[in-house]
């Protein structure tokens, strides 16, 4: 017998759904802008920020509402208890995302281009896909999914780190160095995405261990 | 305290019973004191509160079941359900509880047949005729959500049924005179969990017909059936607000602390 308010639990579940795909579609947005040169992709990105944040806001009031008149246990305190962490990775992915936009749109207002960069391209393609991947691991209830999201966090690492040895050589060019700056901190934003993708995987596990 | 202007107590919804400074007692004790608040059609209020903080006497007050108790006496203010004052002396009280009718703590299902328990109500009303009777009885226990468990042992002794299946009869029993209200005096308080979890759910799905009070010791059972929620201490009501507010946000330090465990 499923209690009358079993809904709140697939609302709050539908949200949290909700936020990864915007999460996702806002990392998407902002890497596709700076790599494609596309200011429209750039606004797009940080526009879909506050809907984020509202989300979040959302989720924790649920979850709040749901601990204090639901009185969980077991198996779906847990699923709160994620909830409410994994609505926040999400909210960080977001603001990752807008930092990148906000930082790619620099870059296109003084070089009018992204120029080289390097393996961000490779970079994202793999953090995307973790965000992608670590979702479907929670929609589907996916252990071995979650596994191997963690796993490739380490490529991301590893292609960052590259990155940022080739951007930190300095150079003569004050604009260059600008430039450098500004895309060792797309690097790390999208290293940061994909650290919350994990984040998101491990909470996955803790849910269905 | 939100009590000091009762209208906002509704919340936007229809008030069916309106109190107003409403002062009870027994004898020289009083036991409610300028009570002011509002119940909404169609909504489950609970009262929370401590023993012997008023909360059921204030209930036993709907259908003056506290006419019964020689030394219990209004000493100020009044009750009206509908606009009507439920205490005006052309008011009959047996007719009223027709219209609020009430299921108690402990289950007390008539020593009769099942059926004759739902039937009893219409039968001293003189209903007689039996495909009316059947039809009253078949939809007082399907509303009751105990039709499919009961429907092939109609004649057999309700005595024979489990707590909380009689329970649920008691709650049938007084739908089949189609009161506008149900007071529930902590009706799950001798279940267990799954009855419990059985009698809630029907209190949710009643709520759509019915206007519903119930008082419960169980601030867990307060917080998953109700709308809204009173909280009482000491005769008088302290907070009155809409369940979420009362459970996450309580304004008054009392109702934090009672709602809390921290009390006294």
């Amino acid at each position: 017998m499923k209690p009358f308010y079993q809904h709140e639990l697939e609302d709050l579940r539908t949200k949290l759904i909700l936020i990864g795909e915007k999460a996702n579609e806002a990392a998407r947005l902002a890497i596709d802008g700076f790599l494609e040169d596309d200011l429209s992709k750039l606004s797009q990105a940080i526009s879909l920020d506050d809907a984020i944040d509202e989300l979040e806001v959302e989720i924790d009031q649920a979850s709040v509402r749901y601990i204090t008149l639901r009185s969980p246990v077991s198996s779906d305190v847990r699923f709160i208890l994620v909830a409410i962490k994994a609505s926040h990775d999400l909210e960080r992915a977001g603001d990752e995302a807008h930092n990148i936009a906000l930082r790619a749109k620099n870059i296109l207002h003084q070089d009018g281009r992204s120029g080289d960069t390097m393996t961000i391209k490779q970079m994202s393609q793999l953090t995307c896909l973790m965000m992608k991947d670590a979702i479907t691991a929670f929609v589907e209830k996916d252990l071995e999914l979650a596994h191997a999201v963690i796993q490739r966090d380490k490529e991301v690492n590893a292609l960052h780190k590259e990155n940022f040895k080739i951007l930190t050589i300095g150079s003569a060019d004050d604009s260059e160095t600008s430039t450098s700056f500004q895309k060792v901190f797309i690097s790390k934003s999208i290293e940061r995405i994909a650290d919350h993708a994990k984040n998101l995987a491990e909470e996955v596990i803790y849910l269905l261990k | 305290m939100s009590t000091s202007n009762p209208s906002q107590t509704t919340g936007g919804g229809t008030p069916i019973i309106k109190i107003r400074n409403f002062d009870f007692a027994y004898g020289d004790a009083q036991a409610l004191f300028d009570i002011n608040m509002d119940i909404n059609e169609k909504e489950v209020t609970a009262f929370i509160g401590p023993s012997g903080c008023g909360k059921s006497t204030f209930l036993r007050c709907f259908n003056r079941m506290n006419d019964l108790i020689d030394i219990a006496r209004i000493k100020a203010g009044e009750i009206k359900i509908s606009d009507v004052n439920i205490y005006d002396k052309n008011v009959d009280a047996i007719e009223l509880r027709k219209h609020v009718g009430m299921v108690f703590q402990k289950s007390n299902p008539f020593p009769k047949s099942i059926y004759d328990n739902i039937a009893y109500g219409l039968r001293i009303q003189g209903v007689k005729k039996k495909s009316e009777l059947d039809e009253v009885v078949e939809r007082c226990l399907r509303d009751a959500a105990l039709w499919d468990e009961v429907k092939d042992r109609l004649s057999e002794s309700a005595l024979g049924m489990s707590g909380g299946q009689q329970q649920r009869l008691c709650i049938a029993r007084a739908l089949a005179v189609r009161p506008k209200i149900l007071l529930m005096d902590e009706p799950c308080s001798a279940l267990d969990p799954i009855a419990t979890a059985k009698v809630e759910e029907l209190i949710h799905e009643l709520k759509k017909d019915y206007t519903i009070v119930i008082v419960t010791h169980s601030m867990q059972q307060a917080a998953r059936v109700s709308d809204r929620t009173a909280f009482f201490y000491l005769g008088k009501l302290i907070e009155y607000g809409q369940t979420d507010q009362i459970f996450m946000n309580p304004r008054d330090p009392q109702t934090e602390a009672y709602i809390s465990g921290r009390f006294g």
